[in-house]
């Protein structure tokens, strides 16, 4: 009888939920999983928008290959990954990629008397330091591009990330394309095997080694140099032109990418072109189903994206990402038609841009 | 008689009906133990079977751990936690005897509370607080005093210079090794001292008044008396060091590299798994991380293993002895 009983609650239950999730009048909360290094600014974003508009993200940042993993079981609305899909990993999972917001990577240093800004590196250098080739402070070679520097006589100690991340994606992927010698022997990947160095546990984890390891280099999220007050180096980028991290310096980096000509949006924003482009930049992205087996919740997701590229620019600027352009926004919103219910019809409508 | 008879008859029938019924939970929760460890080993195999067929053996001697090329080797984070978790002990087990023996045989009776609340308090901190203590505090000390003298003295004997000698940095094998024993020891201690306490105290007066020393009793009455407590502490300590995750993660230096030096960045199974499971991409990546996890549950069966053997061993001793 009991067990007869229960069993018809569990019914009773189920039928409730899947009732709930049919319903598009019912205040539901989307759900995404995956990068971490978006997270500050997604969830301003969805603080923001559960304010006006009543409908609220639930993100959970558990790293961009568990987001892959967790979209492509169809467990969260939509996943996040630091890293683009290419145009054959896409198609294989039917998947819709697409930009939200740019963030740019500094070297952050430990060495004793060298303030912010004062130490200048070019990318042949940064891959030598890497590949252990460089490991004196004061090597000819750095001496060279920083003259009337004191540089000590000190082991250069080199600090990475420990665990798979996008942050090392993007470092790697500049590497690859400044140095063929760390192109074959160590590649391009959310973790490699490194030459030389120890490695910290996510952003968080490498600037925390940088701070307490004397004489150590560690590439961080800029925001997280900034945050910590740690010194970063000056870079020479693509154009052989020295610049500074800085939002104007991550945006020129992105106005010079085809957005247009690239499937998928996959741009990597390494080494571009431009007198001002900071040369290790890159977007974070968003992953979603092109066939939904629940539009509605799929529109949600879209709206809420929409609405933060019209209206949470000055939200992530303020956290040191950089916003996309209206121009690629557009291109972005366009791309959305792909997505489609049960029935083919597309989710989102162009009339429905954010005001 | 009457008593007794009632004690010994059969007892009412709704009693033997909750007897049973009790009987059978116990022993549906202590098998439920057992088919909890079976499919954890099943299912651990089962994630690892990719990993295995593609290395083979190979697995445990190879250094590399190359996620690019998709070629990996447990070597780097299976020493690490062997590594580790020995300095750990060398270090834990002496103090913590120095500690159970000064509690139980020296200790004024107001300290020995004081003294032994602390070590418990000890024994429940988390181990993120000993982590971030080891990289925030005992680090930078370590890097700027301790490891500059270390490499230039231990760093020239002859054999075991090579473990010793090193750049300083402060974060390494032999770092995460000593905050391991930092938080072995209250293990370790706490055990002791319950164990020692418990030696009949006739058997130490006993030998104190034949004129036995404190050390000769410690040493001839108390540890023989008490050696399965005692090897089951340091079993204890050392299912935690081998264990530890996130204090590791924070001071060994998260290194794929296999270094003679113990001053150098490392890496342990445990860090290695929490440093990269969740990001890992591709079947043979996931299934290498899930072999290292199977290789820690049979290092951790080969040590519990080896104790038991141990201790068969210390008590067939015995019996030759008297």
């Amino acid at each position: 009888m009991k067990v007869v009983g229960c069993a018809r609650v569990l019914c009773a239950s189920a039928l409730l939920l899947s009732v709930c999730a049919a319903t598009p009048a019912f205040a539901m909360d989307i759900t995404g999983a995956g990068a971490t290094f978006p997270y500050p600014v997604y969830s301003k974003w969805a603080e923001a928008y559960k304010a006006k508009k009543g409908i609220g993200l639930n993100y959970q940042a558990i790293g961009s290959g568990a987001g892959i993993k967790q979209i492509e079981a169809k467990t969260v609305d939509f996943g996040a990954s630091d890293m683009p899909l290419t145009m054959d990993e896409l198609n294989k999972g039917g998947l819709q990629q697409f930009p939200t917001v740019m963030g740019g990577e500094v070297l952050a240093l430990n060495v004793k008397g060298i303030k912010k800004g004062e130490l200048k590196l070019n990318g042949p250098l940064i891959a030598d330091i890497y590949l252990g080739k460089i490991n004196k402070w004061n090597d000819p070679a750095i001496a060279k591009l920083n003259p009337g520097l004191k540089l000590p006589e000190a082991r250069i100690n080199v600090v990475h990330r420990s665990d798979g991340s996008g942050t090392t994606f993007i470092f790697t992927n500049y590497l690859c394309k400044i140095s063929p010698e760390w192109k074959t022997k160590v590649g391009n990947s959310v973790s490699v095997s490194w030459p030389v160095g120890m490695g910290g546990k996510g952003n968080a984890g490498v600037a925390s080694y940088v701070q307490q390891v004397p004489n150590s280099i560690g590439y961080v999220e800029y925001a997280y140099a900034l945050n910590n007050n740690i010194p970063y180096a000056l870079l020479y980028n693509h154009d052989g032109k020295l610049v500074k991290p800085t939002s104007q310096s991550f945006q020129a980096a992105a106005a010079g990418a085809d957005w247009k000509g690239a499937p998928g949006f996959y741009v990597i924003l390494t080494d571009e072109p431009g007198a001002t482009s900071w040369p290790i930049t890159g977007a974070t992205f968003i992953l979603m189903h092109k066939a939904q087996d629940h539009p509605d919740r799929a529109l949600e997701v879209l709206k809420f994206f929409a609405w933060d590229y019209a209206h949470g620019g000055k939200m992530a600027e303020k956290l040191v990402y950089v916003p996309f352009p209206p121009s690629v926004v557009k291109l972005i919103e366009d791309s959305w038609s792909t997505i489609k219910s049960s029935d083919g019809a597309p989710v989102w409508k162009s009339t429905m841009a954010a005001k | 008689m009457v008593v007794r008879s009632r004690i010994s008859g059969s007892p009412p029938r709704t009693y033997s009906m909750a007897d049973l019924v009790f009987k059978n939970i116990t022993r549906f929760f202590a098998f439920l133990v057992l088919l909890l460890m079976a499919a954890i080993i099943v299912s651990l195999f089962i994630g690892a079977l990719p990993a295995i067929r593609k290395f083979g053996f190979g697995f445990i001697g190879n250094a590399a751990w190359n996620p690019v090329t998709n070629v990996f080797g447990g070597l780097v984070p299976i020493v690490g936690t062997l590594v580790t978790s020995a300095i750990a002990l060398l270090i834990g087990v002496p103090v913590s005897f120095g500690i159970a023996m000064f509690l139980t045989e020296m200790c004024p009776a107001r300290l020995r509370r004081v003294l032994g609340t602390t070590i418990e308090l000890l024994a429940g901190i988390p181990s993120i607080i000993y982590g971030m203590w080891g990289l925030f505090v005992f680090a930078p000390v370590f890097s700027q005093h301790a490891e500059p003298w270390i490499d230039s003295h231990l760093g020239r004997l002859p054999l075991i210079g090579p473990l010793f000698s090193g750049p300083p940095i402060g974060i390494g094998v032999l770092t995460a090794g000593l905050i391991l024993s930092i938080m072995v020891i209250p293990f370790i201690a706490a055990v002791m001292r319950d164990v020692f306490e418990v030696v009949p105290p006739l058997l130490k007066e006993s030998a104190y008044g034949l004129g036995a020393t404190t050390w000769e009793v410690v040493r001839y009455i108390v540890l023989p008396y008490a050696k399965v407590g005692v090897v089951g502490g340091i079993m204890l300590g050392l299912g935690r060091a081998i264990g530890e995750t996130m204090a590791v993660t924070f001071v060994i230096g998260n290194s794929h590299r296999l270094h003679s030096s113990l001053l150098l960045p490392g890496n342990s199974i445990a860090s290695t798994l929490a440093n990269e499971f969740t990001e890992a991409v591709g079947r043979i990546y996931t299934s290498s991380l899930i072999e290292l996890g199977l290789f820690l549950f049979i290092i951790t069966f080969i040590v519990l293993a080896l104790a038991k053997l141990l201790l068969i061993r210390l008590s067939r001793l015995e019996g030759h002895r008297s």
